[in-house]
């Protein structure tokens, strides 16, 4: 499994319930469904990655957070509410987060990190908008319509309030290495954070 | 119609019929001491008989879910779009049981049938049938075949109710519950649209309070409204729009009442013909048990917490079009779901043809049923 997704594995306790916001194929929630007898759903708005979900036996519910928000989902109904890679292009990331407080104890978010030092150098050497391996979009055809840093993701949720339990990276074929754990913004790809509300999670 | 019949087609398919003399205790209070159902089947049930599938049908629906009677035959059966060898619901690989419901007038017992009593056709004598009543009477059938647990039992619209009330009513004998453009309740303008078949039906004067089979007459007339206002219902604007626009049969208007869109004269061609072929008793119950639907009621209106006993998987789907059930329908379901703590699965299929979009086999319509089936397939062996 990807290194990113391992690494969520591990912070998430045996039989939690779950919300994968942007849950693609599913392969995360079958893996916590088989390994960790997680039980929960994922949203998704792709078609095949909802017959693939299907397909899995990971209980998919179409549903677009842009358009119909998560207003359907209770207080507090998950222990962990998950969004890998999907952050970056909903509408409003910083109402996004709210929600995921108010439905779950704890919330994990991966996005890339605009501030990776290819990135920068991109940008400065170029003068046009970064592409990338992990950002592969022209500016004008690209989801990922609010891009941030590690350094942004961290003030939006000192703004809000909201307690960071764990931060970590990978690259960009999402493994884990020392030294992008050593300067995150810069040489970090991948931004793993978790994040909660609460005191004594 | 078929040369040779397709090799996706569940082949020629013979009905039977069975005899049930157990009485059956109906919601309405009374008690019907015994009854037929006919049924068909498909496929073949595998050792442990955990490969079987149950097709509820809806308002005119009956047991000839797919393939063909004979090789002359002209249509296969209602659902054959998505039953056979290798279509969603594979034969090949399931067990699929398809019955004519209590009620119906396709050769199970129904307001038709010759009541013993009297030795005359029960007509409004027969009791008014609920979603409850059909599901203990599938339950007798599974009982009889030797079903202890379905894999799946499935259903569109009316017969999507019938899915869901499996999972309240006997939350054991369900992996699966597939319930396609149907809703939790009906609207007060589903009611509303339902009041106004049953009226046309009962004021035609061949009704005779429902008892014209001793009159060797029918509410034609009467059927006929019926069936042409709920048809409009089935469509969309838009499949209407692209099917008739404002065609016209002759090339100039001609300022009478005649039919002269064409949509004019496809309505009158589809109420007459289903009037020769349907019986209007049956068809006031069965919109009955559609107005009565409705799960939630003895648990405060509380969907969720009626959903409570369920234990089975669900897959609910619905159409973009569908306004008789709308989308927003099938979320409220899904939500009480949810809320539940059930594992379900929900996807709003894009299709032009209104509530009939579940009969018709648009690409991703046929991807996630048959994504989701496989998995049921591969979850009990086969």
């Amino acid at each position: 499994m990807r290194a990113d997704l391992e690494i969520i594995e591990q912070w998430i306790r045996p039989g939690s319930h779950v919300l994968d916001l942007g849950c693609g194929d599913g392969i995360l929630l079958d893996y916590l469904q088989r390994e960790k007898q997680a039980t929960g759903f994922g949203l998704e708005i792709n078609s095949d990655d909802i017959t693939a979900c299907m397909a899995r036996g990971v209980s998919v519910i179409e549903q677009n957070l842009d358009t119909q928000g998560l207003g359907n989902f209770e207080d507090q109904t998950f222990d962990v509410v998950l969004m890998t890679q999907a952050l970056q292009a909903v509408r409003r990331p910083d109402l996004v987060l709210d929600e995921m407080l108010r439905l779950g104890r704890e919330g994990i978010i991966t996005f890339p990190n605009f501030a990776y030092w290819r990135l920068r150098w991109y940008l400065l050497h170029k003068g046009r908008m970064p592409e990338s391996e992990t950002l592969p979009y022209k500016w004008y055809n690209t989801p990922n319509i609010h891009l941030c840093t590690f350094k942004d993701f961290e003030a939006l949720c000192y703004r809000k309030n909201i307690r960071i339990t764990n931060r970590t990276v990978v690259d960009g074929q999402h493994r884990d290495r020392w030294l992008s754990r050593l300067w995150p913004n810069l040489l970090g790809q991948i931004a793993i954070y978790r994040i909660t509300r609460q005191e004594d999670s | 119609m078929p040369d040779s019949l397709p090799p996706d087609s569940a082949g020629i398919v013979t009905p039977q019929a069975l005899h049930f003399a157990e009485p059956i205790k109906l919601a309405c209070g009374q008690t019907l001491a015994c009854h037929d159902l006919v049924i068909e089947t498909y496929g073949t049930l595998n050792e442990d008989a955990s490969n079987a599938v149950l097709i509820c049908h809806a308002l005119s629906g009956h047991h000839h879910a797919a393939g063909y009677h004979s090789a002359d035959d002209k249509k296969p059966g209602w659902w054959d779009s998505c039953i056979g060898p290798g279509k969603p619901i594979d034969t090949s690989r399931f067990f699929v049981v398809s019955l004519n419901n209590l009620g119906g007038c396709n050769g199970s017992t129904g307001p038709s049938s010759i009541n013993p009593a009297t030795g005359m056709a029960y007509g409004p004598d027969f009791p008014v049938i609920t979603v409850q009543d059909w599901v203990h009477s599938q339950a007798l059938l599974a009982d009889r075949l030797g079903i202890q647990c379905w894999a799946a039992v499935v259903g569109g619209s009316l017969g999507g109710m019938q899915a869901l009330q499996w999972s309240l009513t006997y939350p054991d004998r369900l992996r699966h519950a597939i319930v396609i453009a149907s809703t939790p309740r009906l609207t007060a303008q589903n009611i509303a649209f339902n009041e106004v078949a049953r009226k046309a039906i009962t004021s035609d004067p061949a009704f005779h309070g429902g008892r014209y089979y001793d009159l060797n007459t029918i509410p034609r007339q009467g059927l006929m409204l019926a069936r042409m206002v709920g048809h409009i219902t089935y469509l969309s604007d838009a499949s209407m729009g692209e099917k008739f626009g404002r065609d016209l049969r002759d090339q100039a208007y001609k300022f009478g009442y005649d039919a002269e869109f064409q949509v004019e004269s496809y309505l009158r061609y589809q109420g007459e013909r289903f009037s020769e072929s349907f019986d209007a008793n049956t068809y006031l119950l069965m919109t009955k048990a559609l107005d009565y639907f409705d799960p939630a009621y003895e648990s405060g209106d509380d969907l969720a917490k009626a959903l409570a006993v369920a234990r089975c998987e669900f897959l609910v789907l619905s159409f973009s079009t569908d306004w008789r059930f709308t989308p927003a329908r099938s979320k409220e379901l899904v939500n009480a779901m949810i809320a539940a703590r059930k594992r379900v699965s929900y996807a709003e299929i894009d299709a032009p043809w209104g509530h009939d979009a579940f009969l018709i086999p648009t690409p991703r319509y046929t991807e996630v049923f048959t994504a989701y089936l496989d998995r049921v397939a591969r979850e009990v062996g086969v």
